[in-house]
Protein backbone atom coordinates (compact mmCIF):
# COMPACT_ATOMS: atom_id res chain seq x y z
CA UNK A 1 0.00 0.00 0.00
CA UNK A 2 2.89 2.43 0.77
CA UNK A 3 5.93 2.50 -0.23
CA UNK A 4 9.72 4.03 0.26
CA UNK A 5 12.29 2.79 -2.02
CA UNK A 6 15.77 4.78 -1.42
CA UNK A 7 14.73 7.34 0.35
CA UNK A 8 17.44 10.25 1.15
CA UNK A 9 16.12 13.07 2.57
CA UNK A 10 18.74 15.89 3.97
CA UNK A 11 18.63 19.26 6.29
CA UNK A 12 20.44 21.44 4.37
CA UNK A 13 24.17 19.88 4.27
CA UNK A 14 23.28 17.41 6.95
CA UNK A 15 21.95 14.19 5.22
CA UNK A 16 19.56 12.67 7.63
CA UNK A 17 17.73 9.39 5.53
CA UNK A 18 20.42 7.67 3.78
CA UNK A 19 18.81 5.44 1.71
CA UNK A 20 15.18 4.57 3.46
CA UNK A 21 13.57 1.50 1.56
CA UNK A 22 10.24 0.22 3.74
CA UNK A 23 6.70 -1.21 2.80
CA UNK A 24 3.52 -0.78 4.96
CA UNK A 25 0.99 -3.42 3.76
CA UNK A 26 -2.78 -2.82 4.12
CA UNK A 27 -4.28 -3.35 7.47
CA UNK A 28 -0.98 -3.54 8.66
CA UNK A 29 1.01 -2.23 12.23
CA UNK A 30 4.27 -1.73 11.28
CA UNK A 31 6.71 0.01 13.72
CA UNK A 32 9.61 2.16 13.12
CA UNK A 33 11.86 1.95 16.43
CA UNK A 34 15.49 3.37 16.47
CA UNK A 35 17.45 5.69 18.98
CA UNK A 36 17.11 9.18 19.24
CA UNK A 37 18.33 11.14 15.93
CA UNK A 38 18.30 8.14 14.14
CA UNK A 39 16.06 9.94 11.78
CA UNK A 40 12.31 8.48 12.82
CA UNK A 41 10.61 11.46 12.75
CA UNK A 42 12.43 12.64 9.62
CA UNK A 43 10.91 9.01 7.81
CA UNK A 44 7.34 10.33 8.80
CA UNK A 45 7.67 14.17 7.60
CA UNK A 46 8.86 12.77 4.56
CA UNK A 47 6.08 10.54 3.60
CA UNK A 48 3.81 13.83 4.65
CA UNK A 49 5.72 16.11 2.33
CA UNK A 50 7.03 18.40 4.98
CA UNK A 51 10.22 17.28 3.69
CA UNK A 52 11.60 16.92 0.27
CA UNK A 53 13.49 13.76 -0.24
CA UNK A 54 16.21 14.42 -2.82
CA UNK A 55 15.99 11.31 -4.18
CA UNK A 56 13.96 7.91 -4.02
CA UNK A 57 10.65 7.32 -4.30
CA UNK A 58 7.33 6.86 -1.88
CA UNK A 59 4.49 5.36 -3.46
CA UNK A 60 1.07 5.19 -1.78
CA UNK A 61 -1.66 2.48 -3.71
CA UNK A 62 0.63 2.96 -7.05
CA UNK A 63 0.89 6.96 -7.00
CA UNK A 64 3.83 8.63 -6.83
CA UNK A 65 3.93 11.38 -3.61
CA UNK A 66 7.22 12.75 -3.75
CA UNK A 67 5.73 14.99 -6.78
CA UNK A 68 2.68 16.45 -5.36
CA UNK A 69 2.59 18.76 -2.62
CA UNK A 70 2.10 18.34 1.63
CA UNK A 71 -2.14 19.66 1.12
CA UNK A 72 -2.68 16.69 -1.90
CA UNK A 73 -0.48 14.20 -0.02
CA UNK A 74 -3.73 14.60 2.55
CA UNK A 75 -6.10 14.22 0.23
CA UNK A 76 -4.86 11.06 -0.71
CA UNK A 77 -5.09 9.83 2.97
CA UNK A 78 -2.03 9.85 4.44
CA UNK A 79 -2.26 12.27 8.39
CA UNK A 80 -0.17 11.70 10.76
CA UNK A 81 -0.39 12.81 14.72
CA UNK A 82 3.03 14.42 14.94
CA UNK A 83 6.05 14.60 17.13
CA UNK A 84 4.94 17.08 19.46
CA UNK A 85 1.54 17.02 18.93
CA UNK A 86 1.51 20.50 17.05
CA UNK A 87 -2.53 20.82 18.22
CA UNK A 88 -3.99 24.43 17.52
CA UNK A 89 -3.62 25.92 21.11
CA UNK A 90 -6.02 28.91 20.23
CA UNK A 91 -9.14 27.04 18.74
CA UNK A 92 -11.37 24.84 20.72
CA UNK A 93 -11.18 20.89 21.05
CA UNK A 94 -13.80 20.78 18.12
CA UNK A 95 -12.50 22.89 16.09
CA UNK A 96 -9.07 20.74 16.30
CA UNK A 97 -10.56 17.57 15.09
CA UNK A 98 -12.87 19.60 12.30
CA UNK A 99 -9.67 20.60 11.33
CA UNK A 100 -8.48 17.19 10.64
CA UNK A 101 -10.86 16.76 8.73
CA UNK A 102 -10.36 19.68 6.25
CA UNK A 103 -9.60 18.02 3.04
CA UNK A 104 -13.05 15.80 3.40
CA UNK A 105 -16.05 16.96 1.31
CA UNK A 106 -18.51 13.97 2.71
CA UNK A 107 -20.35 15.52 5.74
CA UNK A 108 -21.89 12.43 6.67
CA UNK A 109 -18.61 10.49 7.06
CA UNK A 110 -16.69 13.15 8.69
CA UNK A 111 -19.95 13.05 11.50
CA UNK A 112 -19.67 9.48 11.68
CA UNK A 113 -15.70 9.70 12.33
CA UNK A 114 -16.11 12.68 14.80
CA UNK A 115 -18.65 10.29 17.12
CA UNK A 116 -16.19 7.52 16.76
CA UNK A 117 -13.53 10.08 18.22
CA UNK A 118 -15.51 11.05 20.95
CA UNK A 119 -16.07 6.88 21.75
CA UNK A 120 -12.69 6.34 21.38
CA UNK A 121 -11.86 9.37 23.62
CA UNK A 122 -14.26 10.06 25.95
CA UNK A 123 -12.09 12.68 27.57
CA UNK A 124 -12.08 14.90 24.37
CA UNK A 125 -15.65 14.39 24.28
CA UNK A 126 -16.03 16.12 27.84
CA UNK A 127 -13.73 18.82 26.64
CA UNK A 128 -15.05 19.65 22.92
CA UNK A 129 -15.51 23.70 24.34
CA UNK A 130 -12.30 24.01 25.51
CA UNK A 131 -9.11 25.67 24.14
CA UNK A 132 -6.53 23.18 22.74
CA UNK A 133 -3.81 25.11 24.18
CA UNK A 134 -5.72 24.22 27.95
CA UNK A 135 -5.69 20.58 27.43
CA UNK A 136 -3.22 18.42 29.36
CA UNK A 137 -0.20 16.86 27.86
CA UNK A 138 -2.03 13.28 27.82
CA UNK A 139 -5.11 14.81 26.47
CA UNK A 140 -3.41 16.83 24.09
CA UNK A 141 -1.77 13.64 22.66
CA UNK A 142 -5.05 12.30 22.54
CA UNK A 143 -6.55 15.22 20.72
CA UNK A 144 -3.79 14.94 17.90
CA UNK A 145 -4.52 11.12 17.51
CA UNK A 146 -8.02 12.26 16.78
CA UNK A 147 -7.38 14.64 14.53
CA UNK A 148 -5.56 12.36 12.33
CA UNK A 149 -8.04 10.16 12.54
CA UNK A 150 -10.74 12.73 11.15
CA UNK A 151 -9.12 12.35 8.20
CA UNK A 152 -10.07 8.81 7.94
CA UNK A 153 -6.45 8.22 6.17
CA UNK A 154 -5.52 5.31 4.59
CA UNK A 155 -2.53 5.07 6.25
CA UNK A 156 -2.31 6.83 9.94
CA UNK A 157 1.26 7.74 10.68
CA UNK A 158 1.61 7.75 14.78
CA UNK A 159 5.10 9.99 15.83
CA UNK A 160 5.64 8.65 19.60
CA UNK A 161 2.29 8.56 20.89
CA UNK A 162 3.52 7.49 24.30
CA UNK A 163 5.80 10.57 25.07
CA UNK A 164 5.44 11.94 27.73
CA UNK A 165 2.15 10.10 29.03
CA UNK A 166 2.03 8.22 32.64
CA UNK A 167 2.50 4.03 32.25
CA UNK A 168 -1.63 3.49 32.60
CA UNK A 169 -2.17 5.90 29.28
CA UNK A 170 0.56 3.85 27.77
CA UNK A 171 -1.34 1.37 27.79
CA UNK A 172 -4.53 2.61 27.09
CA UNK A 173 -2.97 4.22 24.05
CA UNK A 174 -1.60 1.06 23.04
CA UNK A 175 -4.70 -0.52 23.21
CA UNK A 176 -6.62 1.73 21.27
CA UNK A 177 -3.70 1.83 18.14
CA UNK A 178 -4.71 -2.30 18.23
CA UNK A 179 -8.35 -1.47 18.15
CA UNK A 180 -8.29 1.17 15.33
CA UNK A 181 -5.88 -1.37 13.26
CA UNK A 182 -8.44 -4.16 14.03
CA UNK A 183 -11.37 -1.45 12.72
CA UNK A 184 -9.35 -1.37 9.40
CA UNK A 185 -6.78 1.51 9.79
CA UNK A 186 -3.15 1.10 8.14
CA UNK A 187 -0.76 2.43 10.90
CA UNK A 188 3.02 3.16 10.84
CA UNK A 189 4.35 3.77 14.28
CA UNK A 190 6.94 5.43 15.63
CA UNK A 191 7.98 4.63 18.93
CA UNK A 192 10.70 4.82 21.61
CA UNK A 193 8.71 2.26 23.63
CA UNK A 194 10.61 -0.38 21.36
CA UNK A 195 8.98 -3.30 23.88
CA UNK A 196 5.56 -1.88 23.49
CA UNK A 197 5.62 -1.27 19.83
CA UNK A 198 6.63 -4.47 19.34
CA UNK A 199 4.56 -6.31 21.16
CA UNK A 200 1.25 -4.57 18.75
CA UNK A 201 2.88 -4.64 15.69
CA UNK A 202 3.26 -7.49 12.97
CA UNK A 203 6.26 -5.96 11.44
CA UNK A 204 9.14 -3.69 12.35
CA UNK A 205 11.99 -1.49 11.22
CA UNK A 206 14.76 -0.65 13.39
CA UNK A 207 16.44 2.36 12.30
CA UNK A 208 20.35 3.38 12.64
CA UNK A 209 21.36 7.39 11.70
CA UNK A 210 19.70 7.23 8.39
CA UNK A 211 19.68 3.67 7.81
CA UNK A 212 17.30 0.52 7.81
CA UNK A 213 19.32 -2.24 10.34
CA UNK A 214 16.81 -4.70 11.02
CA UNK A 215 13.76 -5.52 9.78
CA UNK A 216 11.07 -8.54 9.76
CA UNK A 217 8.25 -10.10 11.89
CA UNK A 218 8.06 -7.80 14.96
CA UNK A 219 8.44 -11.39 17.11
CA UNK A 220 11.48 -12.45 15.59
CA UNK A 221 13.17 -8.54 15.92
CA UNK A 222 11.49 -8.69 19.94
CA UNK A 223 14.13 -12.00 20.51
CA UNK A 224 16.79 -11.04 18.48
CA UNK A 225 19.63 -10.27 20.74
CA UNK A 226 20.85 -6.94 19.15
CA UNK A 227 17.54 -5.70 19.55
CA UNK A 228 17.26 -6.76 23.13
CA UNK A 229 20.78 -5.45 24.00
CA UNK A 230 20.25 -2.06 21.84
CA UNK A 231 16.67 -1.07 21.87
CA UNK A 232 14.93 -2.94 24.73
CA UNK A 233 17.68 -2.72 27.26
CA UNK A 234 18.25 -6.53 28.24
CA UNK A 235 21.36 -8.19 28.92
CA UNK B 1 12.26 42.82 33.51
CA UNK B 2 12.58 43.32 37.38
CA UNK B 3 9.63 45.26 39.08
CA UNK B 4 12.08 47.78 40.15
CA UNK B 5 13.66 48.53 36.57
CA UNK B 6 10.00 49.10 35.17
CA UNK B 7 10.08 51.98 38.47
CA UNK B 8 13.21 53.50 37.20
CA UNK B 9 12.17 53.68 33.94
CA UNK B 10 8.76 55.43 34.72
CA UNK B 11 10.07 57.57 36.78
CA UNK B 12 12.87 58.47 34.10
CA UNK B 13 10.08 58.73 31.48
CA UNK B 14 8.12 60.94 34.10
CA UNK B 15 11.44 63.10 34.26
CA UNK B 16 11.81 63.70 30.76
CA UNK B 17 8.09 64.45 30.17
CA UNK B 18 8.24 67.57 32.76
CA UNK B 19 11.22 68.99 31.61
CA UNK B 20 11.35 68.31 28.18
CA UNK B 21 7.83 67.25 27.27
CA UNK B 22 6.99 71.17 26.68
CA UNK B 23 9.56 71.22 23.80
CA UNK B 24 7.22 68.66 22.31
CA UNK B 25 3.66 70.79 22.80
CA UNK B 26 3.21 68.24 26.40
CA UNK B 27 2.81 71.88 28.57
CA UNK B 28 0.30 70.60 31.25
CA UNK B 29 0.38 74.44 32.41
CA UNK B 30 -1.53 75.62 29.02
CA UNK B 31 -3.13 72.71 27.94
CA UNK B 32 -5.39 72.31 31.31
CA UNK B 33 -6.52 75.74 31.56
CA UNK B 34 -7.03 75.07 27.98
CA UNK B 35 -9.31 72.33 28.00
CA UNK B 36 -11.31 74.45 31.25
CA UNK B 37 -12.24 76.90 29.01
CA UNK B 38 -13.36 75.50 26.34
CA UNK B 39 -14.48 71.88 27.42
CA UNK B 40 -16.60 71.54 23.68
CA UNK B 41 -12.97 71.11 22.21
CA UNK B 42 -11.67 68.20 24.10
CA UNK B 43 -15.43 66.70 23.01
CA UNK B 44 -14.87 67.51 19.19
CA UNK B 45 -11.23 65.88 19.13
CA UNK B 46 -12.44 63.03 20.53
CA UNK B 47 -14.82 62.57 17.53
CA UNK B 48 -12.04 64.03 15.43
CA UNK B 49 -10.20 61.02 16.26
CA UNK B 50 -11.98 58.60 16.02
CA UNK B 51 -12.92 59.27 12.28
CA UNK B 52 -9.24 59.48 11.96
CA UNK B 53 -8.71 56.56 13.69
CA UNK B 54 -11.24 54.35 11.83
CA UNK B 55 -9.20 55.01 8.30
CA UNK B 56 -6.05 54.10 10.30
CA UNK B 57 -7.76 51.09 12.02
CA UNK B 58 -8.51 49.56 8.43
CA UNK B 59 -4.57 49.98 7.87
CA UNK B 60 -3.60 48.48 11.02
CA UNK B 61 -6.24 45.31 10.15
CA UNK B 62 -3.62 44.58 6.92
CA UNK B 63 -0.63 44.28 9.04
CA UNK B 64 -2.47 42.43 11.73
CA UNK B 65 -3.51 39.69 9.59
CA UNK B 66 -0.24 39.61 7.84
CA UNK B 67 1.70 39.64 11.02
CA UNK B 68 -0.21 37.17 12.38
CA UNK B 69 0.30 34.47 9.37
CA UNK B 70 3.69 34.49 9.04
CA UNK B 71 5.23 36.88 11.61
CA UNK B 72 6.34 39.52 9.30
CA UNK B 73 6.15 42.88 9.60
CA UNK B 74 4.85 44.09 5.88
CA UNK B 75 6.44 47.79 6.08
CA UNK B 76 5.40 48.42 2.31
CA UNK B 77 1.53 47.56 3.74
CA UNK B 78 1.39 51.35 4.32
CA UNK B 79 2.39 52.38 0.44
CA UNK B 80 -0.11 49.84 -1.03
CA UNK B 81 -2.68 52.40 0.80
CA UNK B 82 -1.21 54.86 -0.88
CA UNK B 83 -1.49 53.72 -4.32
CA UNK B 84 -5.07 52.49 -3.09
CA UNK B 85 -5.59 56.30 -3.02
CA UNK B 86 -3.87 57.27 -6.00
CA UNK B 87 -5.91 54.65 -8.00
CA UNK B 88 -9.38 55.97 -6.41
CA UNK B 89 -7.78 59.15 -7.74
CA UNK B 90 -7.38 58.27 -11.12
CA UNK B 91 -10.53 56.63 -11.66
CA UNK B 92 -12.41 59.78 -10.33
CA UNK B 93 -10.56 62.01 -12.24
CA UNK B 94 -11.25 59.79 -15.43
CA UNK B 95 -14.96 59.92 -14.76
CA UNK B 96 -14.72 64.01 -14.22
CA UNK B 97 -16.94 64.45 -11.53
CA UNK B 98 -16.61 66.90 -9.44
CA UNK B 99 -18.43 68.98 -6.08
CA UNK B 100 -20.91 70.00 -8.72
CA UNK B 101 -21.34 66.64 -10.01
CA UNK B 102 -25.04 64.76 -9.41
CA UNK B 103 -25.58 62.66 -6.67
CA UNK B 104 -26.05 59.78 -9.20
CA UNK B 105 -22.90 60.49 -11.15
CA UNK B 106 -20.87 60.40 -7.66
CA UNK B 107 -22.17 57.23 -6.81
CA UNK B 108 -20.97 55.89 -9.95
CA UNK B 109 -17.98 56.88 -9.68
CA UNK B 110 -16.87 56.33 -6.29
CA UNK B 111 -18.26 52.31 -6.52
CA UNK B 112 -15.98 52.21 -9.43
CA UNK B 113 -13.24 54.07 -7.77
CA UNK B 114 -13.65 51.64 -5.14
CA UNK B 115 -13.96 48.44 -6.95
CA UNK B 116 -10.81 49.44 -9.22
CA UNK B 117 -8.41 50.36 -6.44
CA UNK B 118 -9.92 47.50 -4.24
CA UNK B 119 -8.82 44.83 -7.23
CA UNK B 120 -5.44 47.53 -7.78
CA UNK B 121 -4.01 46.96 -3.99
CA UNK B 122 -5.00 43.19 -3.67
CA UNK B 123 -3.29 42.34 -6.67
CA UNK B 124 -0.41 44.03 -6.02
CA UNK B 125 0.06 43.09 -2.11
CA UNK B 126 -0.53 39.15 -3.45
CA UNK B 127 2.55 40.00 -6.30
CA UNK B 128 4.46 41.64 -3.37
CA UNK B 129 4.14 38.55 -1.17
CA UNK B 130 5.09 36.41 -4.57
CA UNK B 131 7.72 38.09 -5.62
CA UNK B 132 9.34 39.36 -2.35
CA UNK B 133 8.13 37.49 0.55
CA UNK B 134 7.67 33.98 -0.33
CA UNK B 135 11.22 32.65 -0.85
CA UNK B 136 12.41 34.52 1.91
CA UNK B 137 9.82 32.40 3.93
CA UNK B 138 12.17 30.03 5.54
CA UNK B 139 15.12 32.56 6.12
CA UNK B 140 15.84 34.74 8.93
CA UNK B 141 13.50 36.90 9.93
CA UNK B 142 15.47 39.97 9.26
CA UNK B 143 15.98 38.89 5.64
CA UNK B 144 12.06 39.35 4.59
CA UNK B 145 11.70 42.38 6.94
CA UNK B 146 14.53 44.21 4.75
CA UNK B 147 13.03 42.96 1.92
CA UNK B 148 9.85 44.84 2.56
CA UNK B 149 11.50 48.06 3.45
CA UNK B 150 12.83 47.82 0.01
CA UNK B 151 9.46 46.97 -1.94
CA UNK B 152 8.22 50.25 0.53
CA UNK B 153 11.00 52.46 -1.00
CA UNK B 154 9.97 50.93 -4.79
CA UNK B 155 5.97 52.05 -4.34
CA UNK B 156 7.00 55.03 -3.24
CA UNK B 157 8.82 55.84 -6.24
CA UNK B 158 6.23 54.52 -7.90
CA UNK B 159 3.48 56.83 -6.59
CA UNK B 160 5.75 59.90 -7.27
CA UNK B 161 6.51 58.98 -10.99
CA UNK B 162 2.60 58.43 -11.09
CA UNK B 163 2.08 61.66 -9.37
CA UNK B 164 4.25 62.71 -12.57
CA UNK B 165 2.10 61.46 -15.48
CA UNK B 166 -0.26 64.67 -15.51
CA UNK B 167 -0.27 64.48 -19.26
CA UNK B 168 -2.04 61.43 -18.71
CA UNK B 169 -3.95 61.81 -15.93
CA UNK B 170 -4.81 65.41 -15.67
CA UNK B 171 -5.93 65.22 -11.80
CA UNK B 172 -2.79 64.67 -10.68
CA UNK B 173 -1.76 68.55 -11.20
CA UNK B 174 1.34 70.74 -11.66
CA UNK B 175 4.35 68.80 -9.79
CA UNK B 176 4.87 65.30 -9.14
CA UNK B 177 5.73 65.02 -5.73
CA UNK B 178 2.71 67.72 -4.56
CA UNK B 179 -0.25 66.86 -2.56
CA UNK B 180 -2.79 65.86 -5.48
CA UNK B 181 -6.81 67.41 -4.20
CA UNK B 182 -9.01 64.89 -4.37
CA UNK B 183 -12.69 66.33 -5.23
CA UNK B 184 -14.77 67.02 -2.59
CA UNK B 185 -17.67 64.33 -3.09
CA UNK B 186 -19.25 63.54 0.28
CA UNK B 187 -20.45 66.51 1.25
CA UNK B 188 -20.04 68.34 4.89
CA UNK B 189 -23.31 67.95 6.21
CA UNK B 190 -23.28 68.57 9.85
CA UNK B 191 -25.14 65.42 11.56
CA UNK B 192 -25.91 66.87 14.77
CA UNK B 193 -27.39 70.69 13.53
CA UNK B 194 -28.25 69.42 10.33
CA UNK B 195 -30.14 66.20 10.15
CA UNK B 196 -30.84 65.87 14.20
CA UNK B 197 -31.52 69.21 14.43
CA UNK B 198 -29.50 69.25 17.81
CA UNK B 199 -27.82 72.81 19.02
CA UNK B 200 -24.34 71.42 20.08
CA UNK B 201 -21.14 73.38 20.03
CA UNK B 202 -19.67 70.42 18.31
CA UNK B 203 -20.30 69.06 14.40
CA UNK B 204 -20.29 65.44 13.40
CA UNK B 205 -20.72 65.29 9.49
CA UNK B 206 -21.71 62.64 6.95
CA UNK B 207 -18.28 61.95 6.48
CA UNK B 208 -17.05 60.96 9.77
CA UNK B 209 -20.14 59.23 10.07
CA UNK B 210 -19.14 57.22 6.61
CA UNK B 211 -15.50 56.32 7.51
CA UNK B 212 -16.68 55.20 11.09
CA UNK B 213 -19.58 52.79 9.53
CA UNK B 214 -17.59 51.67 6.82
CA UNK B 215 -14.36 50.40 9.51
CA UNK B 216 -16.88 49.67 12.32
CA UNK B 217 -18.42 46.98 9.50
CA UNK B 218 -14.94 46.17 7.69
CA UNK B 219 -13.87 44.75 11.09
CA UNK B 220 -16.78 43.26 12.30
CA UNK B 221 -17.23 41.24 8.66
CA UNK B 222 -13.35 40.29 9.13
CA UNK B 223 -13.91 39.15 12.77
CA UNK B 224 -17.05 36.41 11.39
CA UNK B 225 -14.84 35.76 8.47
CA UNK B 226 -12.08 34.27 10.47
CA UNK B 227 -14.22 32.56 12.60
CA UNK B 228 -17.15 31.21 10.70
CA UNK B 229 -15.85 30.18 6.89
CA UNK B 230 -13.57 27.58 6.08
CA UNK B 231 -11.46 29.91 4.42
CA UNK B 232 -10.90 31.75 8.10
CA UNK B 233 -10.57 28.66 9.98
CA UNK B 234 -7.61 27.84 7.63
CA UNK B 235 -6.32 31.16 8.00
CA UNK B 236 -6.33 30.52 11.65
CA UNK B 237 -5.05 27.17 11.60
CA UNK B 238 -1.88 28.30 9.40
CA UNK B 239 -0.94 31.11 12.00
CA UNK B 240 -0.80 28.87 14.86
CA UNK B 241 1.09 26.43 13.37
CA UNK B 242 2.04 26.01 9.62
CA UNK B 243 3.32 22.46 9.47
CA UNK B 244 0.16 20.99 11.41
CA UNK B 245 -2.11 23.48 8.98
CA UNK B 246 -0.59 21.34 5.84
CA UNK B 247 -0.78 18.28 7.79
CA UNK B 248 -4.58 18.85 7.97
CA UNK B 249 -4.33 19.41 3.60
CA UNK B 250 -4.77 23.18 3.77
CA UNK B 251 -2.75 24.81 1.04
CA UNK B 252 -0.98 27.05 2.60
CA UNK B 253 1.10 28.65 -0.08
CA UNK B 254 -2.61 29.64 -1.31
CA UNK B 255 -4.13 30.79 2.52
CA UNK B 256 -1.18 32.99 2.81
CA UNK B 257 -1.69 34.48 -0.77
CA UNK B 258 -5.21 35.00 0.21
CA UNK B 259 -4.48 36.93 3.59
CA UNK B 260 -2.45 39.28 1.20
CA UNK B 261 -5.11 39.79 -0.56
CA UNK B 262 -7.73 40.65 2.46
CA UNK B 263 -4.80 42.71 3.35
CA UNK B 264 -4.53 44.91 0.36
CA UNK B 265 -8.10 45.00 -0.19
CA UNK B 266 -8.51 46.39 3.17
CA UNK B 267 -5.85 49.15 2.24
CA UNK B 268 -7.50 50.00 -1.26
CA UNK B 269 -10.38 50.90 0.66
CA UNK B 270 -8.64 52.86 3.23
CA UNK B 271 -7.04 54.68 0.11
CA UNK B 272 -9.84 55.38 -1.31
CA UNK B 273 -11.56 56.51 2.09
CA UNK B 274 -9.12 58.95 2.91
CA UNK B 275 -9.37 60.76 0.09
CA UNK B 276 -12.75 61.06 0.18
CA UNK B 277 -12.65 62.50 3.77
CA UNK B 278 -9.58 64.47 3.78
CA UNK B 279 -9.59 65.35 0.11
CA UNK B 280 -5.47 65.17 -0.70
CA UNK B 281 -3.23 62.09 -1.44
CA UNK B 282 0.69 62.50 -1.65
CA UNK B 283 3.25 59.51 -2.44
CA UNK B 284 4.63 60.12 0.98
CA UNK B 285 1.13 59.33 2.76
CA UNK B 286 1.89 55.67 2.70
CA UNK B 287 5.04 56.35 5.83
CA UNK B 288 2.84 58.14 8.25
CA UNK B 289 -0.33 56.29 7.97
CA UNK B 290 2.20 53.57 8.23
CA UNK B 291 3.45 54.50 10.89
CA UNK B 292 0.62 55.04 13.11
CA UNK B 293 -1.38 51.79 11.71
CA UNK B 294 1.73 49.66 12.89
CA UNK B 295 1.83 50.85 15.90
CA UNK B 296 -2.17 50.39 16.53
CA UNK B 297 -1.66 46.75 15.37
CA UNK B 298 0.80 46.12 18.41
CA UNK B 299 -0.96 48.19 20.47
CA UNK B 300 -3.95 46.46 20.13
CA UNK B 301 -1.80 43.37 20.48
CA UNK B 302 -0.28 42.50 16.92
CA UNK B 303 -2.21 39.73 15.31
CA UNK B 304 -5.41 40.42 17.10
CA UNK B 305 -8.57 42.07 14.78
CA UNK B 306 -10.50 43.52 17.49
CA UNK B 307 -6.89 45.00 18.69
CA UNK B 308 -5.99 46.72 15.74
CA UNK B 309 -9.52 48.20 15.76
CA UNK B 310 -9.14 49.52 19.21
CA UNK B 311 -5.22 50.62 18.35
CA UNK B 312 -6.74 52.81 15.87
CA UNK B 313 -8.88 54.29 17.50
CA UNK B 314 -6.86 55.21 20.66
CA UNK B 315 -3.82 56.31 18.53
CA UNK B 316 -6.48 58.63 16.30
CA UNK B 317 -7.47 60.26 19.49
CA UNK B 318 -3.98 60.59 20.70
CA UNK B 319 -2.61 62.08 17.41
CA UNK B 320 -6.03 64.31 17.48
CA UNK B 321 -4.71 65.60 20.90
CA UNK B 322 -1.75 65.95 19.82
CA UNK B 323 -2.49 68.30 16.77
CA UNK B 324 -5.16 70.52 19.30
CA UNK B 325 -3.15 70.76 22.58
CA UNK B 326 0.10 69.44 22.18
CA UNK B 327 1.69 70.24 18.55
CA UNK B 328 1.49 69.26 15.51
CA UNK B 329 4.65 68.90 14.38
CA UNK B 330 5.51 66.69 17.38
CA UNK B 331 2.10 64.59 17.06
CA UNK B 332 4.26 61.57 14.77
CA UNK B 333 7.10 61.65 17.82
CA UNK B 334 4.12 60.83 20.45
CA UNK B 335 3.11 58.19 18.86
CA UNK B 336 6.64 56.56 18.08
CA UNK B 337 7.34 57.11 21.59
CA UNK B 338 3.50 54.87 22.60
CA UNK B 339 5.13 52.81 20.44
CA UNK B 340 8.16 52.17 22.19
CA UNK B 341 6.30 52.65 25.78
CA UNK B 342 4.08 49.14 24.69
CA UNK B 343 7.05 47.49 23.49
CA UNK B 344 8.75 47.96 26.60
CA UNK B 345 5.93 47.10 29.22
CA UNK B 346 3.35 45.21 26.98
CA UNK B 347 4.75 43.13 23.86
CA UNK B 348 1.92 41.69 23.45
CA UNK B 349 -0.52 44.61 23.44
CA UNK B 350 -3.80 45.66 25.23
CA UNK B 351 -5.61 42.53 23.72
CA UNK B 352 -2.69 40.26 22.58
CA UNK B 353 -2.40 36.86 24.59
CA UNK B 354 0.83 35.54 25.52
CA UNK B 355 2.99 34.05 22.47
CA UNK B 356 4.32 31.77 24.63
CA UNK B 357 2.05 28.46 22.56
CA UNK B 358 3.43 30.12 19.21
CA UNK B 359 5.62 27.28 17.02
N1 LIG C 1 15.55 20.89 11.43
C1 LIG C 1 16.68 20.17 11.42
N2 LIG C 1 17.83 20.73 10.98
C2 LIG C 1 18.98 20.01 10.97
N3 LIG C 1 19.07 18.75 11.35
C3 LIG C 1 17.97 18.13 11.79
C4 LIG C 1 16.71 18.82 11.85
N4 LIG C 1 15.78 17.97 12.32
C5 LIG C 1 16.44 16.80 12.56
N5 LIG C 1 17.75 16.90 12.23
C6 LIG C 1 18.75 15.82 12.35
O1 LIG C 1 18.31 14.70 11.61
C7 LIG C 1 18.56 13.51 12.32
C8 LIG C 1 17.28 12.70 12.46
O2 LIG C 1 16.37 13.42 13.29
P1 LIG C 1 14.91 12.90 13.62
O3 LIG C 1 14.19 13.99 14.27
O4 LIG C 1 14.33 12.28 12.43
O5 LIG C 1 15.24 11.77 14.70
P2 LIG C 1 14.27 10.80 15.48
O6 LIG C 1 14.60 9.42 15.09
O7 LIG C 1 12.85 11.21 15.29
O8 LIG C 1 14.73 11.05 16.98
P3 LIG C 1 13.86 11.15 18.33
O9 LIG C 1 13.65 9.78 18.81
O10 LIG C 1 14.80 11.89 19.25
O11 LIG C 1 12.62 11.89 18.03
C9 LIG C 1 19.19 13.91 13.64
O12 LIG C 1 20.57 13.72 13.54
C10 LIG C 1 18.87 15.37 13.78
O13 LIG C 1 19.92 16.04 14.44
MG1 LIG D 1 11.41 11.97 16.50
Amino acid sequence: MLELKDVHTYYGNIHALKGISLKVEKGEIVTLIGSNGAGKTTTLRTIQGLLRPRSGSIVLEGEELTKIPPHLITERGVSQSPEGRLIFPRMTVLENLEMGAFSRKDKDGIKRDLERVCIVFPRLKERVKQKGGTLSGGEQQMLAMGRALMANPRVLLLDEPSMGLAPILVEQIFQIIQELNKQGTTILLVEQNARMALSIAHRGYVLQTGHIRLQGDAKRLHDDEEVRKTYLGEE
Amino acid sequence: MRPWQKVLIVAVNIYLLLFFGPVAGFDIFRIIPEIASKPSTLLQQLLIGIANGSIIAIIALGYTLVYGIIELVNFAHGDVYMLGAFMSLTIIGAFGVTAESTGAQKIVAILVAFLGAVAFTATANVTIERVAYRRLRNAPRLASLISAIGVSFILQNVGLFWGGLKAFFPIMGVNAAAPKAFPELIGRIDVFKDILGWNVPISFSTKDLLVITVASSLMIGLRLFVQYTRLGKAMRATAENRDAAKIMGIDVDRVIAFTFLLGGSLAGAAGLLVGLYNNTAVFTMGFTAGLRAFTSAVLGGIGNITGAMLGGFLIGILAAFSDQYFSSRWTNAWVFAVLVLVLVFRPTGLLGESIGQKA
